[in-house]
């Protein structure tokens, strides 16, 4: 029994310090006053004399206030969420044919296949961007490669634009697309497409009104693991952006980094944090339901 | 009829793969590129990767984070594994709910967020009880084993609940105790599910830039750090190199953990067989 509750409370204890108390810490932060000193903000309960009436609790709402009145952070916060969605939406786009055509090629060829999507993952996430950076540049490989062909008689502007953002985030988070969908397209029962077209439905048909709904949690399950971290993305902006993207990933970094107003980028956070509390928790449901049924 | 479907899937292969693929080719191709333009081609030369071996920035760099991620992935193995093995097997116990949510949350949560809550714990606790002196090694690798447990931990998890309770009820009724049942039986089985969690958790501490930044301090600079500060400037042929080299070696290492995984399984399939054959 105690073995038991040892293996609970190892990891247990472990995630309570290192992730849900430092998003106290952050709350606590995001409602006090900066300060040059280190650490660069005033405590929130301070002892102005001897006895323990003399506890001054210092909220400050003013990091929120801050950050509904300067116009920078709303349209930061609304464009990591425009950005974020139209990249989901072209992973899938460009996903869901990968993933399919894997999931009904011959069994001796999937795992071989599914294993080169994963593959890229597994090199580094900061050299694949980079990569972009040497294709899209104005003398890189595809404008060079539009000049010889003729399309083109001028470089066109590619790196440091939104289009670039786009991409870069489509190709990084691509395999973490095709994952939930190939498992949900591979375990899906092929007889049904057979009876349908034995009734004569066309195949275009039969994958509107058959494969695509029932591959409907794949498609979440994919949707969310390439929404929710692409809204917080730094990376990608920072390198394949324009160097004015306003990304409330970016905001963060620079109010930290570079303003060094730690109260400010906590708040910052909090933010971001609501906003994707309600993804994530449906993620988790999805996940449990997921890990549930199969025992 | 039939052979259009498959011309239409394989060129979604085609594609598919093509997208994923010719940015990783590129960055070879241009390693071996002499002209210090790195897209304008000059040449075959291996000039860079000499020059990348005479960085000691970058290798220095290279050094601190692959001791960060050997250690941050052998203790996210060790924690990762409890927590599957709570989450599979211990069914309903007090406090599960949050317990699963801090599994999965980590998974997706902005890097950003988990740096920068990270980094005030830490700095909490440096003015409370005075620990950590300073930022470095330590607690870069705390905040790694953090982001990583998780991963393992779902691995480990997805392997014990396809795996049949069978085997081990077999061994309990037979008097094992359940720390033996663990180390005997469990064990060995999820073994591979070990190995590529420990993997996973060695590649994504070595790549993480964000998390790292926020949580190191002075003197501390991983490998993701420096090749993010040079490649702000612009492409620069060295850390071709250094893609190629590293590309290379992951390659090598899925291609023998591929083919040692297809052998065991071959040989599990023969097992079974003869043992159903026998029975």
């Amino acid at each position: 029994m105690s073995g038991r509750t040892a293996v609970i409370a190892l990891p247990y204890l472990w995630l309570l310090l290192f992730f849900v108390i430092p998003f106290v810490i952050v709350l606590k932060i995001s409602f006090s006053e900066t300060q040059i000193a280190m650490p660069p903000y005033q405590p929130l309960l301070q002892w102005a004399g001897e006895r323990l009436a003399d506890i001054r609790l210092n909220v400050n709402f003013g990091n929120f206030l801050y950050l509904f009145e300067d116009r920078l952070y709303l349209l930061a916060l609304v464009n990591s969420l425009q950005v974020a969605t139209v990249s989901t939406l072209l992973a899938l786009l460009i996903g869901y044919p990968l993933a399919y055509a894997i999931a009904r090629s011959d069994p001796r060829w999937r795992g071989i296949l599914l294993m080169l999507v994963i593959l890229p993952f597994w090199t580094s996430f900061l050299l694949r961007v980079y990569a972009w950076i040497g294709i899209l540049k104005n003398n890189g490989l595809l404008n060079n490669f539009l000049l010889w062909l003729g399309v083109i008689d001028q470089p066109i502007v590619m790196l440091q634009t939104d289009f670039a953002t786009y991409l870069g985030i489509v190709y990084c988070y691509l395999p973490f697309m095709v994952m939930p969908l190939y498992a949900n397209l591979e375990k899906m029962d092929v007889t049904l497409l057979e009876a349908a077209e034995d009734l004569g439905c066309r195949p275009l048909r039969a994958f509107a009104s058959i494969t695509l709904p029932l591959s409907l949690p794949g498609v979440v399950a994919g949707c969310m693991l390439v929404f929710i971290p692409a809204v917080g993305e730094y990376v990608i902006p920072a390198l394949l952006g324009p160097s004015d993207s306003l990304m409330i990933g970016k905001v963060l970094w620079t109010e930290f980094f570079n303003n060094r107003d730690w109260p400010v980028a906590s708040a910052v956070a909090i933010v971001l944090l609501l906003i994707l509390v309600a993804p994530i928790m449906y993620f988790q449901r999805a996940q449990g339901r997921e890990s549930g049924g199969r025992r | 009829m039939n052979g259009k479907r498959s011309l239409v899937r394989l060129s979604f292969l085609v594609f598919g793969f093509a997208f994923l693929y010719i940015p990783i080719l590129s960055l070879v191709f241009y390693s071996f590129n002499k002209s210090r333009l790195v897209t304008v081609w000059g040449g075959f030369s291996t000039e860079w990767y000499g020059r990348l071996f005479e960085n000691t920035q970058i290798l220095d760099a290279a050094w601190l984070s692959l001791r960060i991620a050997a250690i941050n992935a052998t203790g996210a193995t060790i924690l990762g594994t409890l927590a599957g093995l709570a989450l599979a097997r211990f069914g309903r116990f007090r406090g599960r709910t949050l317990f699963a949510g801090m599994i999965t949350a980590p998974l997706v949560m902005p890097e950003v967020i988990t740096g920068l809550s990270l980094l005030l714990l830490f700095v909490a606790s440096e003015h409370a009880f005075g620990w950590p002196e300073g930022r470095g090694v330590s607690t870069i690798t705390i905040a790694h084993i953090t982001l990583t447990l998780s991963y393992v931990a779902v691995i480990v998890q997805s392997r014990l609940s396809s795996l049949d309770v069978s085997l081990e009820e077999a061994a309990m009724d037979l008097g094992a105790r359940p720390a033996k049942v663990f180390l005997l039986i469990t064990l060995p089985i999820i073994s591979p599910a070990l190995v590529s969690g420990w993997l996973l958790a060695f590649t994504i501490s070595l790549d993480d830039l964000v998390i790292a930044s926020f949580v190191s301090g002075p003197g501390s600079s991983t490998l993701p750090m420096v090749i993010f500060s040079k490649v702000r400037l612009g492409v620069s042929p060295d850390i071709n190199a250094l893609a190629t080299i590293m590309v290379s070696l992951v390659t090598l290492g899925v291609l023998i953990a591929g083919f040692v995984m297809l052998h065991r399984d071959r040989a599990r399939q023969r097992d079974m067989q003869l043992a159903l054959g026998s029975d």
